[in-house]
């Protein structure tokens, strides 16, 4: 029982890293056709900033994470005024442009501060066990599912009920018609591409405190993991991501622990071909 | 295949090729043949002169990987099929060939013939499922399964993959001829042999009626499916040329390294064919040879280079990114992607344009035509 508990929350914790990796990546998708292979890399900008303030510069934890998040967003923001929005009329070269960054950011990162990986300062509050059900669980499993709650509700309060998020959302419906209205959905395309690159980062500076250190390849390894959340919920829908976060990251853990060990990887990739293959549907894009 | 003639080249064009381009293949084939007999000095190209093993071994990795980017643009460049899982038909070449050796004591031919055939078999029943879906989606499918193949090769079922170590070649089963540094000749040779042949089937294939319906559906698959032609087909048989010609650089690649190493089926080893296409120029004849080349030769070079006293020397914002192959090349393929559609391949048709317009900003040079970009 004790085991089971602790698979529990260990694969929400992780499905919570997953969610707030993917729900960028599901918006961008649905609202853009941009399969952004530079998200991963997005991530690990923010745990690298994140783990730059805490441990080079001395700034308290949460403050930490705030810089994190807001050099994360900066960095997808200039990525898609850079290099997403000349490209506007070459899909596929888009996601080619995303791939070199893909590629080059980690290479940086691991020139700046080497191919190893980083500890990760805990902070006191944040790294002890707590006892559920009578399991010992560390804490960072629920500081990430709050993250990742906080994150879906915001951004479900986003969508529903400010303009912006109603453009977003007529965008994944139907970029062609609210360009016919008048709206400039290119505005729309950077605001949602600062939105995930701000989850991403937020979740690269809480990988931090999950795996207890930072590393070049961290958001790259995340990023598979990611479109299989993604395609699984339904490009563009938020909520789908959630759930389906939430079940790769319980499927992932559980099947890691019980059968032999890389197993659950490999079934949740498998689990990825066979969805895109009997339900091709998953990638149009819709909202929920 | 009339219908499609339209893609096919001008008769004026075609003049200009067999003009400009008859003496120089031949040419620098003699020349890369001859190489192991030359001593010559090539300062800060190679590491030491041209003949000696070292170099030879650098070459034949360009050769290689020129080859196997000529043999993925079958797919990215001629028949517009955007495949993120290239890597696991040469890693399954190289892994099966390994295995066959070592587990079944093969002798080499026996078990490069396996190696390749299974690169071939896994080709039809991934592609066969795969193609099934199209855009994205495929590209998706085919991330996803080379992704599998990966962890199942670095899991090491049964220990029979080695894990991270991988697993060296049985050098006892080898042809005497390619083993040991002093015949390091002959595998150059055999990669440039690998090169020939590749170039050799992507020509043959692409100026065959197949080939004219691939130009078909890169440009509009659904004009093809309006003409009548089912394009699943004309799609599978080209993922299934360019799967075994993936699998018989594995063969290679494990000659020249003498064994199977996990990064061979990394997602990275696909984005690194990916990277050389797009540098070279993605769906012309020469560009992926070229950027294959030129990527590994930037690979294996530039870290020694920025170890080098010029490089050392600068303050550490120069320094740190040049020390990074991956961050350079990386920097390359955006630049590329964004600047210079069509790739260095495209170059020299650029600047030939750029001078014939003779005004001081001739136009349409910002945008490169449809069919050369990606």
């Amino acid at each position: 029982m004790d085991t089971v508990i602790l698979l529990l929350c260990t694969g929400l914790g992780l499905g919570a890293l997953y969610f707030l990796v993917a729900s960028g990546l599901s918006l961008i998708f649905g609202l853009m056709d941009v399969l952004n292979f530079a998200h991963g890399a997005l991530l690990s900008v923010g745990a690298y900033a994140a783990w730059w303030a805490t441990a080079q510069a001395g700034m308290d934890f949460y403050a930490a994470v705030a810089f994190g998040t807001a050099v994360g967003t900066l960095a997808a923001v200039l990525l898609e005024l850079a290099l997403i929005r000349p490209l506007y009329s070459r899909p596929r070269d888009q996601i080619l442009a995303t791939v070199g960054v893909g590629l080059a950011v980690p290479a940086l990162l691991m020139g700046v501060w080497g191919a190893d990986a980083r500890p990760f300062p805990q902070p006191s509050g944040l790294s002890g066990t707590v006892r559920v059900l009578g399991a010992v669980v560390p804490v960072n499993r629920f500081v990430l599912m709050a993250a990742a709650l906080l994150v879906l509700l915001a951004l479900r309060l986003f969508l529903a009920r400010t303009r912006y998020g109603l453009i977003v959302r007529a965008g994944v419906e139907d970029r062609a018609m609210v360009t016919a209205l008048g709206i400039d959905v290119r505005r729309a395309f950077t605001l949602v591409f600062a939105i995930g690159g701000a989850a991403a980062a937020l979740g690269g500076a809480l990988a931090g405190l999950y795996f207890g250190s930072v590393a070049p390849g961290q958001g790259t390894g995340l990023l598979i993991f990611a479109f299989v959340v993604v395609v699984m919920g339904g490009m563009g829908s938020v909520t789908g991501a959630a759930v389906a976060s939430a079940g790769v990251g319980l499927v992932q853990q559980f099947a890691n622990y019980y059968t032999a060990a890389g197993l659950g990887d490999l079934s949740v990739v498998v689990l990825l071909a066979v969805l895109l293959l009997v339900r091709p549907g998953g990638l149009t894009g819709r909202l929920a | 295949m009339t219908f499609l003639g339209h893609r096919a080249t001008t008769a004026r064009e075609r003049r200009g090729w067999r003009d400009r381009r008859r003496w120089w293949p031949p040419a620098l084939l003699a020349v890369l043949l001859l190489a192991p007999f030359s001593a010559l000095p090539v300062p800060g190209l190679l590491s030491g002169p041209l003949g000696s093993p070292g170099s030879l071994q650098l070459l034949a990795l360009c050769l290689l990987y020129g080859g196997l980017a000529t043999g993925y643009d079958l797919l990215l460049g001629r028949t517009g099929l955007l495949s993120f899982g290239h890597a696991l038909y040469f890693a399954t070449g190289l892994y099966v060939t390994d295995l066959a050796m070592l587990e079944w004591r093969l002798p080499f031919a026996a078990a490069a013939a396996v190696g390749v055939g299974c690169a071939l078999l896994l080709a039809v029943v991934l592609g066969a499922v795969g193609l099934r879906v199209s855009g994205i989606g495929f590209s998706m499918v085919t991330l996803a399964f080379a992704q599998a193949g990966s962890i199942l090769v670095t899991r090491d079922p049964g220990g029979l993959t080695g894990g991270e170590e991988g697993r060296a070649v049985p050098a006892d089963l080898l042809p005497d001829g390619v083993v040991g540094i002093q015949n390091t000749a002959t595998l150059y040779w055999i990669a440039l042999a690998y090169l020939v042949l590749t170039l050799a089937v992507v020509h043959w294939t692409v100026s065959s009626p197949i080939g004219r319906v691939w130009a078909g559906i890169r440009e509009n698959e659904r004009r093809v499916e309006v003409l009548g032609l089912r394009p699943y087909g004309f799609k599978l048989v080209a993922f299934v040329v360019a799967g075994g010609l993936a699998g018989a650089g594995g063969v290679v690649y494990l000659l020249l390294t003498g064994g199977a190493t996990p990064q061979a089926a990394s997602s990275d080893a696909t984005l690194a064919l990916l990277v050389m296409v797009i540098l070279g120029g993605s769906g012309s004849r020469w560009g992926p040879l070229l950027g294959g080349v030129l990527y590994t030769w930037a690979d294996h070079r530039l870290g020694d280079l920025a170890n080098s006293g010029t490089v050392a020397g600068l303050p550490a914002v120069l320094r740190v990114p040049l020390s990074q192959p991956l961050f350079l090349l990386g920097t390359l393929f955006v630049a590329v992607v964004l600047l210079l559609p069509g790739g260095l391949a495209a170059l020299p048709a650029r600047v030939r344009a750029r001078r014939s317009a003779r005004g001081p900003r001739p136009a349409g040079l910002g945008t490169a035509p449809e069919g050369s970009a990606v």
